[in-house]
């Protein structure tokens, strides 16, 4: 670089002026770096819905995938069977952030981007009463008799019209076995001396609070604002404390393999791939008190178009076969919803047949629970108060 | 076909002015109109109108004070790490590398080719237990077996100043680089030994770099959220993180959109002081 040896007033403007060029420079790479970090998380909606085309947004690490051919089998199957093409997109990673972003579309009636979307029950009857999605047409998805009876008529769409689980989440403790030899089955031994600041609790109000209220012997199916609220003080005692270390999603789960938690209030299946992929380091438990179970549902936005909605419907059928629902289950750990599944097990993972964890037994059913439904002011308000407790 | 030569200098502005429009005072009037909304009754979550309820700011404000206070208070710790790092590295850079300027200049801006996000989630990997800052640190005995290093403030803040380190690193290097040599030689010429020359000459001449350098890491430090987020816990959550949540969880779109505002009209004055304060013509 040449250097400026003039010292004239001039000069002293011109070089102040590439200051700030190069300032402005250096502050633009800094915008471009958010820019990526909007990117992550952003939906490729430029993926137009075409007439044999199927869009599915899902949460990460939800089906079944071949490390080696880095596909996803089943959907390799579904499009080769069905001759549709089916755009996977793994970037659903939290309800509230995906509502967030889809929303003003919705609101418009301007294509989101995804013909399917999977939010969990809550957010599903969100979706519903808003009007956001369409009702399937029943000739298109026959296999929906194949949900299992449990799961048929929930509160926010009684005859399933619109919506069909995906996977049922079990929510429990989960914990490092060295540090918890005997394991975690109550509130007390979640907060005892060893876990003290190594605790994680999950971002997910209804799990980690509806399993602090069912400790406390509240019914989660009734539950009143007072106790909620209560459950709530709880938490943030527990943060303030310092027994808790961070409340959080699916992250919860690096937290464990860095030895930064040693205890968690975490989801069934993640707690199985994470003890799977560590040789029994981590095992997890339903409460004695009971834990919570939850749905991801399968949804048709309301902005897909005719082709889209009917090419949806055909990939839903198609994963409510038994067959392709135990291939699925067998991956992903998590309840399975569909009838005939476990007899289906059978072939393709006989060890999985019996796990608690994919096909629970009618003993481990009776400890499950379901959050009751809010209000929308009640969801604003008991919303507010645990992101309050979580320092926000 | 020629233009008359006055109206050059608009129509390049254009293109500028489009996108800032389009982009910045578009998205800025609809989040005013947003900051003073309030929910209509029996409506669904996120539902709004607008009843310029400017209560809101008052209400976020109080509300959220501590956080407020939080992020100014990181930001400027790690503004002012980030000056006690970069500037010896900038000076070294700019008068001691010899041929290996560039290459050192390259390394600077290297943590650019790796997203912010990856960045930050590596050092969560890197501080956490099983990590090898932490037993390290713990065989040495420098910290007790119980003292862990994420989920801190010292996390959030160190995460912050290697963060925009680059941002400071390199206007100081821009205006350290084109300090004649000669002004320090006359200043020895003139009896002044090195640390006055240095004092009296290198740094009133590198001030410009300093105003900013620091500008360029107090003002995104002060908004970060993702530093909180992935090395704090909730008793070191910032403005931003209060904002995510507002906005994505809650569904609170006013609350969030005053706080937004608020937060910059707090960097606005502050920035403003410090700019007077400092009085460098030459930037601004």
């Amino acid at each position: 670089m040449a250097k400026e040896r003039s010292l004239s007033p001039e000069a002293r403007s011109i070089l102040g002026t590439q200051i700030s060029r190069r300032a402005v420079l250096a502050g633009a790479g800094g915008l471009g770096a958010a820019g990526l970090l909007a990117a992550c998380g952003g939906g490729s909606s430029s993926a137009g819905g075409d007439a044999k085309t199927v869009r599915w947004g899902n949460w990460p690490l939800y089906l079944d995938y071949d490390d080696k051919t880095k596909t996803y089998p089943t959907l390799e199957k579904f499009m080769t069977q069905t001759g549709l093409t089916a755009k996977y997109f793994e970037d659903y990673n939290d309800n509230d952030e995906f509502f967030g972003k889809v929303q003003a579309q919705l609101k418009l009636g301007e294509d989101i981007g995804y013909d399917v979307v999977t939010p969990t029950d809550w957010m599903a009857a969100r979706w519903l009463r808003l009007g956001y999605t369409q009702k399937f047409d029943a000739a298109n998805v026959p296999n929906k008799v194949n949900i299992l009876d449990s799961l048929a008529s929930p509160s926010y769409d009684p005859n399933r019209e619109s919506s069909l689980t995906w996977q049922g989440i079990m929510a429990g403790f989960g914990w490092n076995v060295q540090k918890n030899p005997k394991g975690i089955h109550t509130l007390d031994e979640l907060f005892a001396p060893q876990n003290k600041g190594k605790i994680v609790v999950l971002t997910e109000m209804r799990d980690t609070i509806g399993v602090i209220l069912l400790a406390q012997g509240v019914d989660i199916t009734k539950v009143t604002e007072n106790e909620f609220m209560n459950a709530v003080d709880f938490m943030a005692k527990k943060i303030a404390d310092g027994w808790i270390r961070g409340v959080k999603g699916n992250e919860y789960a690096e937290d464990l393999t860095s030895g930064d938690a040693t205890a968690v209030i975490g989801w069934s299946g993640d707690m199985f791939i994470l003890s799977s992929e560590n040789e029994g380091k981590f095992d997890f438990a339903i409460p004695e008190s009971g834990g919570t179970i939850s749905g991801d549902n399968l949804m048709i936005p309301s902005t897909a178009s005719a082709d889209g909605k009917k090419n949806a419907e055909t990939l839903i059928n198609y994963y409510y076969d038994p067959a392709v629902a135990a291939e699925v289950a067998a991956y992903v750990n998590y309840v399975c919803p569909v009838k005939g599944a476990q007899a289906a097990m059978e072939k393709i993972a006989p060890e999985l047949v019996n796990s608690e964890y994919i096909f629970p037994t009618e003993k481990t059913a009776s400890r499950l629970h379901i959050f009751r439904s809010l209000t929308p002011d009640e969801e604003t308000k008991w919303s507010e108060a645990f992101q309050k407790a979580q320092g926000n | 076909m020629s233009f008359p030569k006055v109206r050059v200098p608009y129509l390049l502005l254009l293109p500028g002015f489009a996108f800032l429009f389009t982009f910045f005072i578009l998205p800025i009037i609809n989040l005013a109109q947003t900051s003073t909304q309030t929910p209509i009754a029996g409506g669904d979550t996120g539902q709004y109108e607008q009843t310029l309820a400017f209560g809101n700011y008052i209400q976020a404000f109080v509300d959220n004070k501590e956080q407020f206070a939080r992020s100014f208070v990181y930001a400027t710790l790690a503004t002012i790490f980030a000056l006690v790092i970069a500037y010896p590295l900038a000076y070294a850079i700019a008068f001691k590398s010899g041929k290996f300027k560039n290459i050192l200049l390259v390394l600077v801006v290297a943590p650019f080719f790796t997203s912010f996000l990856l960045r930050t989630i590596a050092w969560k990997q890197i501080l956490g237990e099983e990590g090898f800052v932490v037993p390290g640190l713990r065989s040495l005995h420098i910290i007790s077996q119980q003292t862990t290093l994420t989920s801190t403030s010292v996390a959030v803040v160190a995460g912050m100043t290697y963060n925009f380190l680059p941002f400071m690193t390199l206007p100081l290097y821009a205006s350290l680089e084109r300090i004649d040599p000669r002004t320090i030689e006359a200043a020895g010429d003139l009896y002044a030994n090195g640390i006055t020359a240095f004092r009296m000459v290198t740094v009133p001449l590198s001030l410009p770099g300093v105003v900013a350098g620091t500008l360029l890491t107090f003002i995104p430090a002060a908004g970060d959220y993702v530093n909180a987020a992935i090395l704090g816990s909730p008793n070191t959550k910032m403005i931003g993180n209060v904002i995510e949540s507002r906005y994505f969880k809650i569904v609170d779109y006013p609350t969030a959109a005053a706080l937004s505002f608020t937060l910059m009209a707090a960097i606005l004055i502050l920035v403003t002081l410090y700019i007077r304060k400092a009085g460098t013509e030459e930037l601004v």
